[in-house]
């Protein structure tokens, strides 16, 4: 336990103060806790039950009292749905893998390099994030798209012209690798600030290389921030809606794109809600997975 | 000193990190530059600029109720989600308690879950309890997600928090309230402050969220996206550019703000 961390006894003076009845329920943490956690049975856990309720009701029901029915789930399996699943996995996959590689040298820098720069360029990362994504998206529309920033260059300078590279798969990770960026970034700079600098000399004394030294030692001890920044932008990847549509022009359907259509044009709820449900499985098992080896104390309480 | 790393090694870093930094303004940089330009249509180079589109949407009235719209939802959502998200930064970092690891967990999992999910999620049981939507559900839908990431941003200032201030306190005979008012509040409100930044702009540019659960009416993010699907209009970069501009304004004024008050805490000191 750090020192920043109340002591068991102190929490107990603490708690002392309450009437004695209630003391249970009423320890601080828990009092404190209460609103969030209110919320989040109100806001978050009670619609994905609806959620799962609604996906096994009979298919285009907007009813809730029916008897209930595995159609949906059947529906699923005999389609091509796998399908729009392996596109979004596959395109989170690769878009985690780019920026794992793309941001490791930016968090190094931010965490051991920059010094007092680092606020400064923390803070033009961070800003891009308050922008909504589809705006920025758009941004790259207007860059890539026939007469365009880049074609208009390419043509007045040099008389160059190429074909459009929007609408494929490739734009898409590249919109993912792009908005996911910060999300990547900053856990992977708390993971790198976590490498003691005496670590890393220690490992040069003794005689080993570069190379070695991050395999060896920067690389294991950072791993929590890096993780978890896999994790974040592989999840929000996962579920991301509007790269696909905005950048891919629909060239892949994306699981996400279906569950919205089977909400929206089919007005097929309970299909939706299937699809979500199966999706929530992927996210919510992974997350879980990765999250129960973590003290979170640890990573985000030591600096 | 920056110890082994060799010099060449920092100049290739530092080189790295300015291209990630043009990358990420680069789009930015085209919706600015198209927003410029005096005609209906995009085309690059721009062949006459002009400020005409900015004109043409402050004065459209869609656009008012747009911004007023968005405006509100965001106020509201930072206030309520500052409120919420303090009591739950010190059941985070703060008390040690029974469950507080389980707790920790459930804040992080709306900010890991897909926001398009969440919002379709929450369209259902709105419409399961009857509710009718309007800027009033997206106002629910955002704090959803808002008060988990606010929790973490004060969660991180309370770590730092020493209790043994507050214990102080309580036995030279204040009350709770004294306490939170002159020792607790004025500790942690660098963490409050940028809690509520965070909160403001994150529904300020929320689009996953709002789209399901607005109703009829419409919020910024939710117009421009409209609009890119149903054709172009220059409506849309001049749009987009107000918000980064915006958002840089009220992002760099804050950090300003912070910087100066810690100076002046530490002149005090």
């Amino acid at each position: 336990m750090t020192s920043v961390t109340t002591t068991p006894e102190l929490a107990e003076r603490a708690g002392g103060r309450a009437p004695r009845l209630g003391r249970v329920v009423w320890a601080p943490g828990r009092r404190h806790a209460l609103p969030v956690l209110a919320l989040l049975l109100v806001g978050f856990a009670a619609p994905l039950l609806a959620v799962i309720w609604f996906s096994f009701l009979p298919p285009r029901s907007f009813d809730l009292w029916q008897g209930l029915s595995l159609e949906n789930y059947r529906e699923i399996v005999s389609q091509t749905y796998y399908r729009s699943f392996l596109w979004s996995v596959g395109l989170a996959v690769v878009a985690t893998a780019t920026l794992a590689v793309i941001c490791y040298p930016v968090a190094y820098g931010l965490a051991k390099l920059f010094g007092r720069w680092a606020n400064l360029v923390t803070l033009l990362l961070v800003l891009p994030l308050f922008v909504s994504e589809n705006m920025r998206l758009y941004g790259w529309v207007l860059f890539f798209i026939k007469g365009g920033v880049l074609q208009g260059t390419l043509e007045s300078l040099f008389g160059v012209s190429l074909g459009t590279w929007l609408f494929t798969p490739e734009m898409i990770v590249f919109g993912m690798v792009y908005v996911y960026l910060p999300f990547m970034l900053f856990p992977m700079t708390l993971g790198v600030s976590m490498v003691p600098r005496e670590v890393t000399e220690a490992a040069g004394d003794l005689g080993a290389s570069r190379l070695q030294t991050f395999r060896e030692v920067e690389l294991p001890l950072a791993m929590p921030g890096i993780v978890i920044g896999c994790l974040l932008t592989f999840v929000l990847s996962v579920g991301a809606i509007s790269e696909a549509k905005v950048l891919g022009g629909q060239s892949v359907i994306v699981i996400t794109h279906d569950i919205e259509i089977a909400f929206t044009y089919a007005q097929n709820w309970p299909l939706g809600a299937a699809l979500s449900v199966l999706l929530m499985l992927l996210v919510g098992g992974l997350v879980l997975a990765v999250l129960r080896r973590f003290d979170l104390d640890r990573i985000l309480g030591r600096r | 000193m920056t110890g082994r790393t060799a010099g060449w090694t920092k100049a290739l870093i530092w080189a790295w990190t300015l291209a990630i930094v043009v990358f990420i303004y680069l789009p930015s940089f085209c919706a600015l530059l198209a927003s410029i330009g005096a005609s209906r249509y995009f085309a690059f180079p721009i062949a006459k600029f002009g400020l005409n589109w900015y004109e043409k949407t402050f004065a459209s009235l869609e656009i008012h109720r747009l911004l007023w719209t968005s405006a509100t939802i965001a106020l509201i959502v930072m206030c309520v989600s500052v409120a919420i998200g303090f009591f739950g930064a010190l059941a985070f970092a703060r008390f040690n308690w029974k469950g507080r690891s389980l707790y920790q967990k459930l804040v992080l999992l709306p900010i890991f879950f897909p926001q398009s999910v969440l919002g379709l999620a929450l369209l259902l049981w709105f419409n399961t309890l009857g509710l009718e939507l309007s800027w009033r559900t997206a106002v629910f839908a955002h704090l959803v997600w808002i008060v988990p990431v606010v929790t973490l941003v004060i969660s991180i200032q309370v770590y730092s928090f020493d209790p043994a201030l507050e214990e102080a306190a309580f036995d030279l005979g204040a009350s709770r309230w004294q306490v939170l008012k002159e020792v607790t509040l004025p500790v942690l409100w660098p963490g409050l402050f940028s809690g509520a930044l965070f909160a403001f702009l994150l529904s300020w540019g929320n689009f996953p969220l709002s789209l399901f659960t607005t109703g009829a009416d419409q919020t910024v993010p939710e117009f421009l996206y409209a609009k890119m699907a149903a054709g172009y209009t220059p409506m849309v970069p001049v749009l987009g550019t107000v918000s980064t501009v915006g958002a840089a304004v009220i992002l760099l004024g804050g950090y300003a703000i912070v910087l100066i008050a810690r100076k002046a805490r530490s002149a005090h000191a």
